[in-house]
C-alpha cells in the first residue's frame, strides 16, 4: 500500500502528516469526540533505503515528541528495503546513527509514550531493527514483506539450493520472508486489516505491559520460537559451571 | 610477550581478559544448548551455539560477560545465541555484577534462522539498555578477525563505550556485501587499507564511535577493561539528556564529514596535519596525533 492511501485509511478525519522524499513526520488525530487524542507519526515511505540522514532524521521527529510532547503516543510507519548499503555510509557510521534511532524509540517507551509501529510495504533486517521492532506494540498489514533477505539472495550467500530453502519455508518461519512468519514468532502482535483506524485506535488503547519485551513468551505459545525462552531463561536464572 | 586478541578463540579472549581464573560459563558445552535449526540444513551445530556467556571477575570485581566466537558461522547470531546474550544481560539486573563485557564478534544475524536471528538481535538490544537504565555499564569489547558487523554493529553502539584495537572493524554491512551490490568501484572489499580505514579501529576512535583504542592484545583489552569500570563514560545513565547530545553530535558529523569520499577526507577535517601517514601509525602515536588534534581545535568527539 502507498503511504498516502495508508494515511487516508489510518487518519479518515485528515492528518498533518508530510511525507518529504522518503520521510515520513506529522501529527494526526485519533478518535473524535472527548475521546480524540493526538498521535505522532514518524516512519519512512517508497521501501527507502535508510542512510545516515534518514536515521537522523527519524531520530529528530521522536526526540521532538518525546521532549516537546511528553506522553504522546507514537506511530512508526515502516516501510523500508534495509540499511543504504553505500561505502559513505559506513564511512560516517551508519551503524551509530541507526543504533541512535533505537534508543531514540526505546527512551519514548521508558518515559511513557504508547510506541506502535506498523509495516504497510517492506521491513528488512536492520531497516526494522532499528526502528519499528524496538516498539511496544509491533503490526503488519496482510500484505506486507517482512524478511532479513529474500530466498534467492538467502540460497547464494549460505550455498543451499533455493529449492531447498524453498520447501523447508513451508514448514518453519525461521528463516523465510513473510509477515505470517513473523507473527509466528512472536516480533508482531497481529496483522491488520480492513479498518486501519479502528486497528490502530485498539493498539494504542490496549494493555498496559509496557516495558515487559514479550516477544518470546508470544513466540513459544505460538509454537514458531521455542528455544528462545527456554535458553534465555536458563541463562538468566541457570546455575553456573 | 603480547597475545594477540585478533588471533584467540572467544574463549582465549574472555579467559585472558577476566581475572585469571574466574569465569564460570553459563549454560556451557557439556549443556548442550545448540541450534534446533541448523541440523534440518545438514550444517554441524557448536555446543555452545557460538558464544560464551558467564560471570567471572575483573580486577576483584563481579562481572558478567560474553564472548563471540568468529570461527563458529562467522559469529553469526540465530536463536539459541541471540538468547544467550539476552539472558545475560537479563541477569545483570538480578546480580547487579559491576559491569557487563560483551566480546563483540559477528557478521551479524545468521541467515539460516535469519528470523530468529533479527528479534534475537533486538531482544538483546531491549535487555541490553535495560541493564543500562538499571545502572550497570555495558562494554563492548572489538577486535577480532570478523568484525562487528550487521545487527551487533548496533548492539555496539548501545553499550555505554566501546573499546576497539586498531584491526577491529565496526560498521553495518560489510565491505563485501557493498560490493556486491553496488560494484567494486563502490567499496573494493579486497582493499585492506581502505576497508582498514573506512571501518577500522582507528577510524572510529578519530569519529568517537569507539571511545578507546588499543593495541592487539588481550592485556591491553583488559586493562582498557578495568579502567573502563570507574571512567566517567560508564556512569552516565541510559537517558533522554544523552540521547540529545548524541543527536547533536551525529548531526555536526553529517554537516562537517558528509561530503568526504574517503577517510583521508575526514581526518584531515578534523585537523589533522598529515592524514596520510595516520594508518602507519602505532596505536600509541596515533592517540597522540589525534589527542593532540582535538586538543588543538578545542573539539569534542562523541
Amino acid at each position: 500500500m502507498n503511504v498516502e492511501s495508508l494515511l487516508a485509511r489510518l487518519f479518515p478525519g485528515g492528518h498533518e502528516v508530510r511525507v518529504d522524499g522518503d520521510f515520513i513526520d506529522g501529527n494526526a488525530t485519533v478518535g473524535g469526540g472527548p475521546d480524540a487524542a493526538t498521535i505522532a507519526v514518524t516512519g519512512t515511505a517508497h521501501g527507502a533505503a535508510i542512510g545516515v540522514e534518514l536515521a537522523h532524521a527519524m531520530a529528530g521527529s521522536v526526540l521532538r515528541t518525546v521532549s516537546g510532547h511528553p506522553g504522546r503516543p507514537l506511530l512508526l510507519l515502516v516501510d523500508t528495503q534495509g540499511q543504504r548499503l553505500r561505502r559513505r555510509d559506513e564511512l560516517l557510521g551508519i551503524n551509530a546513527y541507526m543504533a541512535h534511532l533505537a534508543k531514540c524509540v526505546d527512551i519514548a517507551r521508558r518515559r511513557g509514550h504508547r510506541v506502535v509501529s506498523l509495516v504497510y510495504g517492506r521491513a528488512v533486517s536492520g531497516g526494522y531493527i532499528a526502528s519499528g521492532m524496538m516498539a511496544d506494540r509491533c503490526y503488519a498489514l496482510q500484505d506486507a514483506e517482512l524478511s532479513v533477505m529474500n530466498l534467492p539472495a538467502m540460497s547464494r550467500v549460505t550455498k543451499i539450493p533455493l529449492q531447498r530453502l524453498e520447501e523447508l519455508a513451508q514448514t518453519s518461519p525461521v528463516f523465510a520472508p513473510g509477515a505470517g512468519n513473523y507473527v509466528a514468532m512472536g516480533a508482531l502482535d497481529a496483522l491488520w486489516s480492513g479498518d486501519l483506524q479502528a486497528a490502530l485506535a485498539a493498539a494504542l488503547a490496549a494493555g498496559d505491559d509496557l516495558g515487559h519485551d514479550g516477544r518470546r513468551e508470544r513466540g513459544a505459545a505460538r509454537g514458531g520460537r521455542l528455544a528462545a525462552l527456554a535458553v534465555a531463561r536458563q541463562v538468566r536464572h541457570g546455575g553456573l559451571a | 610477550m603480547a597475545q594477540s586478541y585478533y588471533e584467540a578463540t572467544a574463549r582465549q579472549r574472555l579467559a585472558g581478559v577476566l581475572d585469571a581464573g574466574s569465569l564460570r560459563e553459563l549454560l556451557p558445552p557439556a549443556e548442550r544448548a545448540t541450534s534446533p535449526h541448523l541440523p534440518r540444513l545438514d550444517l554441524p551445530v557448536a555446543f555452545d551455539d557460538g558464544v560464551v556467556v558467564g560471570r567471572g571477575t575483573l580486577a576483584g570485581r563481579a562481572v558478567l560477560a560474553a564472548s563471540q566466537e568468529g570461527r563458529f558461522m562467522g559469529g553469526a547470531v540465530g536463536e539459541v545465541h541471540g538468547a544467550k546474550l539476552t539472558g545475560l544481560l537479563e541477569r545483570a539486573l538480578d546480580e547487579r555484577p559491576a559491569a557487563v563485557l560483551l566480546l563483540l564478534e559477528s557478521g551479524g544475524v545468521r541467515l539460516h534462522e535469519a528470523n530468529a536471528g533479527l528479534i534475537g538481535v533486538s531482544e538483546t538490544m531491549r535487555a541490553l539498555l535495560d541493564a543500562r537504565v538499571a545502572g550497570i555499564p555495558v562494554l563492548a569489547l572489538i577486535g577480532g578477525t570478523t568484525g562487528c558487523f550487521g545487527g551487533m554493529g548496533l548492539v555496539a553502539r548501545c553499550c555505554d563505550l566501546v573499546i576497539m584495537s586498531e584491526e577491529g572493524r565496526l560498521g553495518m554491512s560489510g565491505p563485501e556485501v557493498i560490493e556486491t551490490v553496488h560494484g567494486v568501484e563502490e567499496f573494493d572489499s579486497r582493499d585492506r587499507a581502505l576497508v582498514w580505514r573506512t571501518v577500522g579501529g582507528k577510524h572510529r576512535y578519530a569519529l568517537g564511535d569507539a571511545q578507546r583504542l588499543v593495541p592487539d592484545d588481550i592485556a591491553a583489552f583488559r586493562a582498557a577493561a578495568v579502567a573502563a569500570l570507574d571512567a566517567a563514560e560508564a556512569r552516565q545513565p541510559f537517558a533522554l539528556e544523552t540521547l540529545v547530545a548524541e543527536h547533536a553530535a551525529l548531526g555536526e558529523r553529517i554537516a562537517r564529514f558528509g561530503a568526504c569520499g574517503d577517510a583521508l577526507e575526514v581526518w584531515r577535517g578534523l585537523g589533522v596535519a598529515d592524514p596520510a601517514a595516520l594508518p602507519m601509525l602505532d596505536t600509541a602515536d596515533f592517540l597522540a596525533v589525534i589527542e593532540r588534534t582535538l586538543d588543538h581545535r578545542g573539539a569534542t568527539r562523541r
